[in-house]
């Protein structure tokens, strides 16, 4: 495919989406029960398109690689879930929330997607208060709003620090009543390996049976990929540290685009790295920005307790420079603030590699009980991880690797360059741009499932109504299952000395380093060929324990970790390709006299969608060019 | 610090396993416990054995991938903890540490550590959930709910499904984890017009699925991660009571 | 309906509800036996008669047999399943906080159930002429039993074992019957204690009283 067709609807913007509700093909009830439909992930975006394609009448094959799809990550989203309901009566509206976005995203997203993603997201918590998910009320039994970073309304629902466990149980749940009407299947602990294309179209999958390492073939008359981002790329990150790239990796070698592979978010309030045997970085939501302020020591190097420094010896670094939204600048924002702060030798902590997030003022303002009404269970779980007591000390934060703005390569249906691949949730790339503002990921997830996905795939899947079911025993499937065994008995045959985890940690190391909160071209160059030197040692020297027939944790790695390192590749040749600086990519190159973000909008307004075209041979970039008929792309100001 | 770790070995579900012994040096009381475990795979591959399998996933005590059972107790000895959030600082020098898996009839041994926990899916699948579609729903504040209720309801709905209750108690219950969903979903009016079929329909598949009884021993309240209440067991037995 | 009667929930409420009938009739047989105390046997005798003939105490008689039954048989039920619960068992034992006399129910009701064997052959059986004896002086039959040392001393043993077996039904009937709340509860768990402890001590305070003084 040479050209990128993003198919956005005519109209103006807050009409496409009805319009083409009004004008897609639809397929009636008795054709439904036809049609098979393949859904890869069960988090917040998979188990609510699962649940409701299943509604629709169509038949539903749910793969997850957990033991059940609750455990999937989205339950980790803590902060909340943005709507515009304007409950508060400020002034929000459909067009705040997508401008909002598309500002927050700094100008690097596309206008339909993202109004769209603004204009379903009532019908969200409506669905989600319908489906029982206890969100924070006020005393008279109405919802309660709260702010959030890069933003100057309340339009966040939420339920204490546990809004995406609750949205995402409820997604489980209902997927869970169509398992038991016999609509849905779940396929619970297997590995989706790779992509099954017949005749152009996507047609079924290639999956692992985590238990009995059974390699299955699964049809159907179309995919949907919601495995959510690559993050755990970096090895620590916020993400389960089974969260991986291999699906939507596997989707781009067969054909699928990979759009703004570079763009990832460093979420700004995580826990700090505590020492050198850390798995996983615990986040701490940027809800806490709310009433938390961040501060470093004014003098350098200070180590006294946080307690024992005064007022004006404090440096409120955010509120500083950016006094219009203080502790509540985007995620970007605060996080390049605190590794500035942290470079220059202002930080906290034993290895200076974090800053505060202080209460103090909130719970003498506030008093403690409110304080523990709204941020209770993140004050246990920042307890727990550091046995530090947030009631009375401030809490120590430092960036994570924690969300991946770039994925698959989606028109306005959601899908993918592969007709019949779908791509929903953090697994595409479309409606956050260089960067993510909080709360609307779980907004996006949900409303790509809920609402978006069950339309659009109606379109492709009228004209597949004579297709009869795929049979699994064609030539196409015969080669992805030959592959698949070939790759597997490749990794267990190096039998040579380190462990995937290592390669892991080294990968991570590299990117963190050349290409994380910072980058420039020296810096990246230098990535892509200790990346490149570090593969050829990951094929010659990786050490897979175990069998391949049986449960085997260690072949899941090298499997994901052998992926990791061709989508590192990518990653690092996206970021060297972007010269200039937007949202979460920041080329020290391209930056303002204060030191911010300049884009290039001559240059670089389009979406970078990368096309495999070989195991030996460089990807090729293809670009959808963003045009912007209703906002005007403008320095992004915090200040 | 060094430790002496007595792990349950199993090569699949029909082998009959054992404990294994191993000594690991060098533990630090930074790591978790999984990070303990992870140390003691690498070492264990460096030595070409088999790694011990646990599952694991957020490892920040929210998926409910992870519990074991560590010296009698599961999540070992801390309060209020998942497995991944349980610190190596609250071991010693030289202590014997033994990890069992969850056992229970209803929760078979997959392999070493790692259990099968569907049972818990099997319930939810049954009727943990309102029967509403999507598109269905009014507009979210047509219905006021007390906060009150929406408070209680929250506290319920926090389980993460990981199986500590029913590995806690000692008649290896589901009571803890299936009064903590109609304990959610009975306190919402929106979940109430189904509430007595859902305890009915729900109370029968815990029975068939092979869960124990209750006998209010208060275990699983005690090791609940999440601090899911006994008061949830009262209300299940209520509401089962209402239902006929 | 089956289900719903052999469901756990059920199951549990029909124990809670015999156990808690068989509580009340504890204080009863607790102020008879109090009559013990006194140096004419007649009080006691009439009441033991009153208590073999009225016709209302025969039909409360009958349900309190088969409260007896019901709450043994439903609580031997419960406790196979439990065990059919875990096959296996953990090796590194069950250091849980629980409470404490709700992990030995069954035996302390397999004692306690002991103790109603011998105390039905002594007694009871005989009032219902199954076995001879005198049954209109089961006051000479008292005092010859607290006379025989081992007996007091197993007499002692069951009633503090009724007393741990108390403790737990008491407070868990009432969780049982899904009567919970916030203010009551706690008094409930705080009249257990006082029941727990003060019916068995009641019911060991006689032979040690007659042991004593008399």
């Amino acid at each position: 495919m040479a050209k990128l067709d993003s198919k956005i609807p005519d109209g103006p913007l807050a009409e496409k989406w009805t319009r083409h509700q009004a004008s897609v093909k639809l397929v009636n009830p008795a054709n439904k029960k036809k049609l098979d439909i393949i859904v890869v992930g069960a988090g917040a975006a998979g188990a609510s398109a699962a649940a409701t394609l299943a509604e629709l009448g169509y038949n539903l094959k749910v793969f997850v690689f957990q033991d059940s799809s609750r455990r999937a990550h989205s339950i980790a989203s803590q902060g909340g879930i943005n709507a515009t309901k304007n409950y508060k009566n400020d002034a929000d509206s459909d067009y705040r929330l997508f401008y909002d976005m598309i500002k927050g995203g700094d100008f690097r997203a596309r206008e339909a997607n993202v109004y769209r993603a603004a204009e379903v997201s009532n019908k969200i918590i409506d669905q989600y208060v319908a489906q029982g998910v206890p969100f924070a009320r006020e005393y008279s039994g109405y919802l309660a709003n709260r702010s959030f970073g890069g933003v100057q309304v309340s339009r966040t629902f939420y339920a204490q620090g546990q809004t995406g466990q609750q949205c995402t149980l409820a997604a489980y749940q209902a997927l869970s009543r169509q398992i038991k009407a016999g609509k849905a299947k779940m396929f619970a602990r297997r590995d989706m390996l790779d992509i099954v294309v017949i005749d152009g179209k996507a047609r079924g999958i290639i999956t692992r049976d985590l238990i009995t390492g059974e390699i299955e073939r699964h049809s159907a008359h179309a995919v949907v990929l919601a495995t959510g981002g690559f993050g755990t790329v970096y090895y620590l990150s916020t993400l389960a540290v089974n969260s991986n790239g291999s699906a939507a990796f596997a989707a781009y070698k067969k054909g699928a685009f990979m759009a703004n592979p570079s763009m990832a978010q460093i979420h700004p309030t995580s826990i700090p790295v505590l020492n050198e045997y850390q798995s996983k970085l615990t986040l701490m939501s940027e809800s806490l920005r709310n009433d938390g302020r961040v501060w470093v020591p004014k003098q350098k190097g200070d180590k006294r307790p946080a307690n024992e420094i005064k007022e004006e010896e404090r440096d409120y670094y955010l509120e500083r420079k950016y006094p219009a939204f203080g502790n509540l600048v985007p995620r970007d924002v605060a996080s390049r603030a605190a590794k500035e702060r942290c470079d220059e030798g202002y930080g906290v902590g034993e290895t200076g590699l974090s800053v505060y997030l202080d209460f103090r003022d909130a719970i003498n303002n506030q008093g403690k009980n409110a304080i523990k009404a709204k941020y209770g269970t993140l004050f246990d779980l920042y307890k727990k991880v550091t046995g530090i007591n947030p009631y009375e000390e401030p809490m120590r934060i430092y960036p994570a690797s924690h969300y991946t703005m770039g994925g698959l390569w989606v028109d306005y249906n959601l899908m993918t360059t592969i007709p019949g691949l779908y791509a929903i949730g953090e697994a595409n790339f479309s409606d956050h741009g260089a960067n993510r503002l909080g709360a609307s990921s779980l907004m996006q997830c949900s409303g790509d499932g809920y609402f978006i996905l069950p339309v659009t795939i109606g379109d492709y899947l009228a004209d597949e109504i004579k297709t009869p079911r795929i049979s699994t025993d064609t030539p196409e499937f015969d080669e992805a299952e030959k592959a698949v065994k070939e790759k597997l008995n490749k990794l267990m045959s190096v039998k040579g000395t380190q462990s995937p985890t290592s390669f892991h940690k080294r990968l991570g190391h590299i990117l963190w380093t050349y290409s994380g909160m910072k980058r420039n071209e020296e810096g990246l160059t230098t990535a892509l060929k200790e990346i490149n030197e570090l593969k050829e040692e990951f094929w010659r020297d990786v050490k897979v324990a175990g069998e391949l027939n049986e449960l085997n944790h260690e072949l899941e790695k090298a499997a994901r970790v052998a992926d990791f390192l061709d989508l590192a590749k990518l990653i690092v040749m996206d970021a060297l390709n972007r010269k200039e600086s937007c949202g979460a990519h920041f080329r020290e190159e391209y930056q303002t006299a204060e030191g911010e973000p300049k884009r290039d909008d001559e240059n670089y307004s389009y979406v970078a969608a990368w096309e495999y075209t070989g195991e030996d041979s460089e990807p090729k970039l293809h670009k959808e060019e963003l045009k912007f008929e209703y906002v005007t792309p403008v320095q992004r100001s915090y200040k | 610090m060094n430790i002496t770790l007595k792990i349950w070995r199993q090569k699949n579900k029909e082998d009959k396993g054992k404990f294994v012994t191993y000594k690991l040096n060098n533990v630090s009381t930074e790591m978790t416990f999984l990070e303990m475990l992870d140390y003691l795979n690498e070492k264990l591959i460096k030595e070409d054995q088999d790694p011990v399998a646990f599952d694991s996933d957020c490892r920040e005590g929210i998926c409910g991938s992870c519990g074991l059972y560590i010296n009698g107790r599961p999540n070992g000895p801390q309060k209020s903890v998942t497995t991944c959030q349980l610190s190596m600082s609250v071991f010693k020098d030289g202590d014997t540490i033994t990890v069992e898996p969850w056992r229970s009839k209803a929760f078979p041994v997959i392999k070493d550590l790692v259990v099968d926990r569907t049972a818990f899916d099997k319930l939810i699948e049954a009727g943990g959930y309102i029967s509403v579609n999507t598109g269905a729903a009014p507009e979210a504040n047509s219905i006021p709910v007390k906060k009150h209720n929406a408070d209680r309801a929250f506290e319920a709905g926090v389980c993460i499904g990981c199986g500590t209750c029913v590995a806690a108690c000692k008649n290896a219950s589901a009571m803890l984890f299936v009064s903590a969903k109609i304990s959610q979903l009975a306190l919402l009016p929106q979940g109430r017009v189904e509430a007595k079929e859902r305890v009915r329909i729900l109370v029968e598949k815990m029975d068939e699925l092979g869960f124990g009884n209750c006998s209010n021993t208060g275990s699983c309240e005690a090791e609940c991660p999440k601090d899911i209440k006994l008061v949830n067991i009262a209300r299940l037995n209520r509401e089962y009571y209402k239902a006929y | 309906m089956n289900k719903v009667i052999a469901s756990s929930v059920s199951k549990k409420f029909v124990m809670a509800l015999a156990g808690l009938f068989l509580l009340t009739f504890l204080p009863v047989h607790l102020g008879i036996n109090l009559m013990l105390l006194k140096a004419d046997p007649e009080p006691f005798n009439s009441a033991a008669h009153f208590m073999a003939t009225f016709p209302l105490i025969k039909v409360v008689e009958i349900i309190l047999i088969l409260a007896f039954l019901v709450h043994i048989f439903t609580g031997i039920v419960v406790q196979i399943q439990n065990w059919l619960a875990r096959p296996l068992r953990y090796r590194s034992g069950n250091k849980s906080e629980t409470s404490f006399f709700s992990r030995f129910m069954i035996w302390t009701g397999g004692a306690i159930f002991i103790f109603l064997i011998i105390h039905f052959t002594n007694f009871y059986f005989i009032k219902l002429g199954f076995i001879e004896g005198d049954a209109e002086d089961f006051y000479s039959v008292a005092y010859q039993l607290f006379a025989i040392p081992g007996y007091n001393i197993f007499y002692w043993i069951c009633f503090i074992v009724l007393g741990f077996h108390l403790y737990h039904a008491f407070t868990s009937a009432f969780q049982t019957l899904g009567l919970n709340h916030r203010i009551w509860t706690p008094i409930v768990n705080f009249i257990a204690v006082f029941y727990a402890i003060l019916i068995p001590a009641g019911f060991v305070s006689i032979p040690l009283i007659i042991w004593l003084f008399k």
